[in-house]
């Protein structure tokens, strides 16, 4: 007797809905095992993680903060693996995007620029996160280079290139020598939402992509054509769509968002270039795009989810010494689940008898 | 003199660790399986064998528990990527998520700690001829198994029956299946011998290369790892090429460091990763013609019954 897997005659529908959320289910159990491993109380822990958090408005907004980048980043992944092109270097675009911006913002720096500055900013990081994403995506369209290691050895040399700029040229000569540039103008600042809180502008400006992606893959023949030349390629170039074109496309507004992403985060909630601005966001979107099913309201549900870990894990550091780690632990595992439920849509287990399946050996 | 023997001692201590992980991967990638995740079980390999030494005082030990380590990530991936017919890259990626923070959590108790590093040979006389004596007879034991290694996986892929079957797969998993073959048995040893290879290659960073366990101490060379499997077109022999290759970049920035050239530092550090931009890009351009790379790679297989 063996379990395997068999095709199932066509994809299961509620099976597409219902397994991110079993996922999560399996995810928490992982969980509950390894917070009693460590010796710490799971319900406690849990608490800390998943409730707490939504339980006052400071981290109510703190949320929407982290979920912005985690958004902005996934929506354009999601266009580049729904269009078969493997991205998952947006961390790079994402820190090239926050050095083009800030360069605005540090030449500009007690000059009384005006409010043209935060929208070049913007403009500015879009235009850098396109370009730099567009390196892996001609090596890989002109030359056959893997999109997916050249796009990933480019976020070490933007993090190098970041370092270098904010312990060089860029730091700040009041700064104690600290590898930081001065905080910014505020005409240079993301404006906040709400007096006095975190919300800012920047969610907003999610929304906007979330609402855009969701027109150009729902409602527009690019939309289509990106689909179709993930899904079924063979059909994609007798429809006689370029993939090669798709693929800098994807690539390039997948750059634009995540270094639209990296300046608004150091222009709204962290105020200046430093080293260390992203915890990771270009890799945790990876995750959010996939627990999205690549869709974009599902990408901003799953966006708020993963934001929320983040908080609750910084929570439970303080209230319980849980270690950050286990945030991305849970990441981890929470992307494993996503693709083996995932998995399930297009198969079904089945149990066979090996002794029967040799009588059947003419099939 | 002195100078240039350190240099080349050096080199060789830094590529060790980038040929033992993409000599697993090669094997894995033969066999039609892209497992993306080394990084991930290369920096589970690194926590577990400094562990493991740590604990027990023993490098052979610390070794044993990188393998050990490394293998039993890849068990994970093979579940998914060959149980569960996921996609490869996904899961790869995720791998590697999850082996970052499952580092950090194993490694956590040992950061500041520090170890006797890996003995180095000796042999009197032998090992006392200037300029070559230490290159070739004073190396710890990594440095030797990786080059039995290489030759042990050449042997096998070409000269042996079973290293034939597992190239089949990778290059047709449909007539290997039809012609009887167990493609997704052999894949998933194909990806536990790359997770073995990970794992130890992981684990040699903080036995022998540093004495001491950072987190993130791998940095990238996973990835690196990566592409020196395309670098070397999938073959063995040119494996050492290319490690030894990167490893003598990765030197050459340090030393570019220590005789302040007027480089800035970041730009040095960031030369191996450049480096494998270019040479994936001059590498792939070169054969237009027709890829070496196993047909099959990265591709789902289900036997139809």
């Amino acid at each position: 007797m063996q379990l395997v897997l068999e095709k199932r005659a066509e994809r299961s529908n509620t099976i597409a809905l219902i397994s991110p959320l079993i996922a999560i289910g399996l995810t928490i159990v992982t969980m509950v095992i390894l917070f009693a491993i460590l010796g710490k109380n799971p319900l406690l822990a849990l608490h800390a993680y998943f409730i707490a958090p939504l339980t006052d408005s400071y981290s109510l907004q703190e949320i929407a903060v982290k979920a912005t980048p985690l958004v902005m980043i996934a929506i354009g992944l999601s266009l580049c693996y729904l269009a078969n092109a493997w991205n998952i270097g947006a961390e790079g675009q994402f820190l090239i995007g926050a050095v083009a911006g800030s360069w605005i913002a540090v030449k500009t720096q007690g000059t009384d620029a005006g409010v043209w500055a935060l929208p070049a900013m913007l403009v500015l990081a879009a235009a850098a996160g396109a370009l730099y994403a567009l390196i892996p995506a001609i090596c890989k369209v002109k030359f056959g280079a893997s999109e997916i290691l050249t796009s990933l050895m480019l976020v070490y040399v933007a993090d190098l290139f970041l370092d270098y700029l904010v312990r060089g040229p860029w730091r700040d000569p009041h700064g104690f020598n600290f590898p930081t540039t001065a905080e910014f103008d505020p005409v240079a600042t993301v404006p906040l939402l709400i007096e006095g809180g975190r919300l800012h502008l920047g969610s907003i400006i999610a929304l906007l992509v979330v609402a855009g992606a969701a027109i150009l893959l729902g409602r527009t023949i690019k939309g289509f054509e990106i689909r179709v030349v993930g899904a079924a390629p063979r059909a994609a170039r007798f429809g006689g769509f370029n993939s090669n074109q798709l693929i800098i496309l994807t690539f390039a507004v997948s750059g634009a968002l995540a270094g639209l992403a990296g300046i608004i985060e150091v222009a709204g909630p962290v105020g200046h270039l430093q080293p260390g601005i992203s915890p990771g966001y270009g890799f945790t979107a990876i995750i959010v795009a996939f627990l999205g099913r690549l869709n974009p309201l599902g990408i901003l549900i799953a966006g708020l989810f993963l934001a929320l870990t983040f908080i609750g894990g910084e929570q439970a550091q303080i209230a319980m010494k849980i270690p950050l780690d286990v945030t991305k632990v849970f990441q981890g595992i929470l992307l494993f689940y996503v693709l083996a439920c995932d998995s399930l849509i297009l198969y079904r287990f089945k149990l066979v008898f090996p002794n029967r399946q040799v009588a059947r050996g003419t099939h | 003199m002195e100078l240039i023997e350190a240099i080349i001692l050096a080199v060789l201590a830094a590529s060790t660790p980038l040929l033992i992980a993409a000599t697993g991967e090669l094997v894995t990638e033969r066999s039609g399986v892209l497992n993306l995740g080394v990084e991930g079980m290369m920096i589970v390999g690194a926590a577990c064998g400094f562990a493991g030494a740590w604990l027990t005082g023993s490098i052979f030990i610390g070794a044993l528990f990188g393998i050990v380590a490394g293998t039993l990530m890849s068990l994970v991936f093979a579940l998914m990527a060959l149980g569960l017919a996921v996609n490869q890259v996904a899961t790869g990626l995720a791998l590697t998520i999850l082996g970052v923070g499952l580092s950090g959590l194993i490694g956590a108790g040992f950061v500041g700690e520090r170890i006797t590093p890996a003995a180095h040979l000796y042999i009197p006389g032998l090992t006392d001829i200037p300029l070559i004596g230490r290159v070739l007879f004073g190396e710890d034991a990594f440095v030797y198994f990786s080059l039995a290694l290489v030759a042990g996986i050449w042997w096998f892929l070409y000269r042996t029956r079973p290293g034939l079957i597992l190239r089949a797969c990778g290059d047709n998993h449909v007539s290997a299946h039809a012609l009887g073959y167990p493609v997704l048995r052999i894949r998933t040893f194909a990806v536990m011998f790359g997770g073995a290879c990970a794992g130890l290659a992981g684990a040699y960073l903080p036995l022998a290369y540093t004495p001491f366990f950072i987190p993130g101490m791998t940095a990238g060379r996973g990835w690196i790892a990566l592409a020196l499997v395309v670098f070397s077109s999938w073959r063995p022999g040119r494996l050492v090429v290319g490690a030894y290759l990167f490893g003598a970049v990765t030197i050459l920035q340090l030393h570019a460091q220590g005789w302040g050239v007027g480089i800035p530092s970041q730009l040095m550090s960031a030369l191996p990763y450049l480096a494998t931009v270019i040479v994936l890009v001059l590498l792939s351009r070169a054969r237009t013609g027709g890829s070496t790379a196993p047909a099959a790679l990265g591709t789902v297989f289900v036997p139809d019954r």
